[in-house]
């Protein structure tokens, strides 16, 4: 889950990582309210996440709590890149002196933690890797280690911060780690991470990606989820436990396994190509044990939405018995009732596929059409939603 | 021959005594896997009766080697205690762990796998992953074993039922060793592993690759073919439909900006000289060419 600005300027804070005083405004009343309290100037902050909020805008400078209002009005309901602003974030203005870069991710082609740090912050890190590579130290971090003091100095010294600021900039990176570690979080950047003229080290703009799974060990991020943004089909889906990420097509997908699913949604795709163009609606794992209840569950999401014209199930039963997953669709189909109206087309092959089959042929239901192979079904599937 | 595992491989379950842990001891003992007994913390002393065979419970992996000589370990605990089971089998120096369990948090398993690199003596499979089985000889995980027989394709894949569907349309032909490598964004068996290993195993004659969206380990894998592997090599990639930003099912299967796409891994795939099939059944077709059957 990529957190707001303004979570993970919150968890920096519980972290001890500085920060600037802030709150957040989703009305410009609450904006005014917000720049009072701070006093001073404030920087009014789109809270959209999506890089490039500053050239469309989304970043204004407050001189006073009316002058926030006003800034606050202009950008909040801003489409940005199509996040559409439903919060800003108001926080205090620093005088900044130098704008640094800092983060702490994980690096997959590596299978370590690995800290980037730059004395070139406040632009786009990408671009500075790539025009400015020797202005980017990346240093490797073990999981088993960590980062101590000594490792930030170590870390720090690499990318040549100067010595006003590198024992502050070492101990922001020790926190970082802390946050970086005790929340589970996969990305912390700092960017920019400013000297201000008087000689603070601040994060003054941060970004924070966390581990879904450590939700069970994670109470407190389930509040940090961003209701409003969840597409409501995904939603309903994650409360049943399914699986589920909408597309834009119009073929529903079931099936079983991730790998399966998303070669399914290729295959529909390629064989739309033929019909039309059309494209899969959505990509569903049933997993392991598809019983009655989640074939249920799964069709009846699928038949929610709106935009599906055909459904394609897909199972190749492993440790899943093609019976049980017949079973399952047969069941669905009689608690949905008058409500499943969409074609389905059914390819089942794999353990226990003879019975599975037998069972959707003997239900003879009007709306399920089998078919052997993955490549004919997923064509029928795509004909079907042309229609 | 076959790669990591073979019909004298002893096992011990961790997790046996739970009901995945069981369900799917009995599975593999069903297969023919030489199962020599399992791991519960707290429970140690127990004997677990399963379809007739006596399996002893031990509290640690140190304590199970020393009585069983076990040389591998797969590990079904929940991943609340997962990091936690694969340190033990690291600190007895367990050969071979293979962890099937899925959700383990990626700090745990970077924790795990940098624990590993540290000791050097412990190849860790997965987690989130289907396992491995060299069919008629052993079969350590949750793949099915009756799809089909021992034959000369080695075939390594990030998906558990992508193995099955591939295993399944080539069933005629059979497999030396199939390896689900798992999904998630930190694993420690890769593809460059087993391509490595089935290069140097002179059962296998062609080998099919399955990949899928995220991280760059199709593109190394690529570039290791081109450097290493002199047999042939067929690939599939799954996710070319799959938004940005959106994780697809697997922890690891997300693309993140323009890095770790399907058509980049299917580019770099074909680059080193792998056909690449467009579904699964193509790709099993253009091994059929290349094998004449």
């Amino acid at each position: 889950m990529d957190l707001f600005e303004y979570q993970a300027r919150d968890l920096f804070e519980k972290h001890g990582v500085p920060v600037l005083a802030a709150a957040i405004a989703t009305t410009a009343d609450e904006a005014e309210a917000a720049a009072t309290k701070i006093g001073g100037a404030v920087v009014v902050k789109a809270q959209v996440k999506v890089g490039g909020r500053g050239k469309a805008g989304g970043v204004k400078l407050a001189q006073d709590p009316a002058d926030a209002r006003e800034k606050a009005a202009a950008i909040l309901g801003m489409d940005i890149k199509g996040h559409i602003v439903g919060t800003v974030m108001i926080a205090a203005a620093a005088p900044i002196e130098s704008e640094y870069y800092l983060a702490i991710l994980l690096d997959r082609s590596n299978r370590t933690f690995l800290v980037m740090a730059s004395v070139s912050g406040g632009m786009d890190i990408e671009e500075v890797a790539h025009t400015a590579p020797e202005k980017l130290a990346k240093v490797p971090v073990s999981a088993v280690d960590g980062i101590n003091l000594a490792k930030a100095q170590e870390i720090i010294a690499a990318a040549n911060f100067p010595g006003d600021v590198a024992e502050q900039v070492a101990h922001v990176l020790v926190k970082l780690w802390e946050v970086f570690q005790s929340e589970d979080a996969t990305l912390v950047e700092v960017n920019p991470l400013v000297k201000t003229i008087d000689g603070k080290v601040i994060a003054l703009d941060g970004k924070v990606t966390l581990d879904d799974n450590a939700d069970f060990r994670q109470p407190e991020h389930e509040a940090l989820i961003d209701q409003a943004a969840e597409n409501p089909l995904e939603a309903a889906a994650k409360e049943k436990g399914l699986n589920y990420v909408k597309l834009d097509g119009q073929v529903g997908i079931i099936g079983n396994g991730a790998g399966l699913v998303m070669s399914t949604l290729d295959v529909v795709a390629y064989a739309g190509e033929k019909h039309g163009g059309v494209r899969p609606a959505n990509f569903l794992d049933i997993g392991g044990g598809a019983s009655a209840q989640v074939m249920a569950d799964g069709l009846s999401i699928i038949l929610g939405d709106k935009d599906v014209k055909s459904v394609f199930v897909n199972v190749f039963g492993g440790i899943t018995a093609c019976d049980a997953v017949a079973t399952g669709i047969v069941q669905a189909l009689e608690l949905l009732g008058s409500s499943a109206t969409k074609p389905i087309v059914v390819r089942l092959d794999g353990n226990n596929v003879i019975e599975g089959r037998a069972i959707l042929d003997k239900a003879a239901h009007p709306l399920v059409q089998q078919l052997d192979t993955m490549d004919g079904a997923a064509d029928r599937a795509a004909e079907l939603a042309a229609k | 021959m076959s790669i990591f595992i073979n019909e004298n491989t002893k096992v011990i379950v961790q997790g046996m005594t739970g009901s995945e842990g069981t369900k799917h001891t009995r599975r593999m003992l069903a297969s023919g896997t030489k199962i020599v007994g399992g791991v519960t913390p707290g429970k140690g002393g127990q004997v677990v009766d399963i379809d007739g065979h006596q399996l002893p419970v031990f509290n640690t992996v140190a304590e199970a080697m020393s009585s069983t000589g076990a040389n591998a370990s797969v590990v079904f605990v929940p991943p609340k205690f997962a990091k936690a089971a694969v340190i033990d089998a690291i600190d007895a120096a367990m050969p071979l762990v293979v962890v099937i369990t899925e959700g383990i948090p990626v700090h745990d398993s970077a924790s795990f796998y940098a624990y590993s690199l540290t000791k050097g003596t412990t190849q860790i499979v997965g987690p989130n992953c289907p396992g491995l089985i060299s069919p008629g000889k052993s079969n350590i995980g949750i793949i099915p074993a009756d799809i089909t027989g021992s034959g000369p394709i080695g075939l390594v894949s990030k998906s558990g039922t992508l193995t099955y569907q591939m295993m399944y349309e080539l069933r005629d032909i059979g497999f030396s060793t199939a390896v689900g490598i798992g999904g998630d964004p930190v694993i420690g068996t890769t593809h460059i592993d087993c391509l490595k290993a089935f290069q140097d195993d002179p059962d296998t004659q062609a080998i099919v690759m399955i990949g899928e969206i995220g991280g760059d380990a199709e593109e190394r894998a690529a570039a290791f073919i081109a450097q290493y592997v002199t047999k042939p090599v067929v690939g599939y990639v799954a996710g070319f439909t799959a938004p940005e930003g959106k994780t697809m099912g697997h922890a690891g299967a997300i693309v993140s900006g323009s890095s770790g796409t399907a058509q980049g891994k299917k580019d770099a795939l074909e680059a080193a000289g792998v056909k690449v099939g467009q579904t699964p059944s193509e790709t099993a077709r253009l091994l059929r060419a290349i094998l004449g059957r």
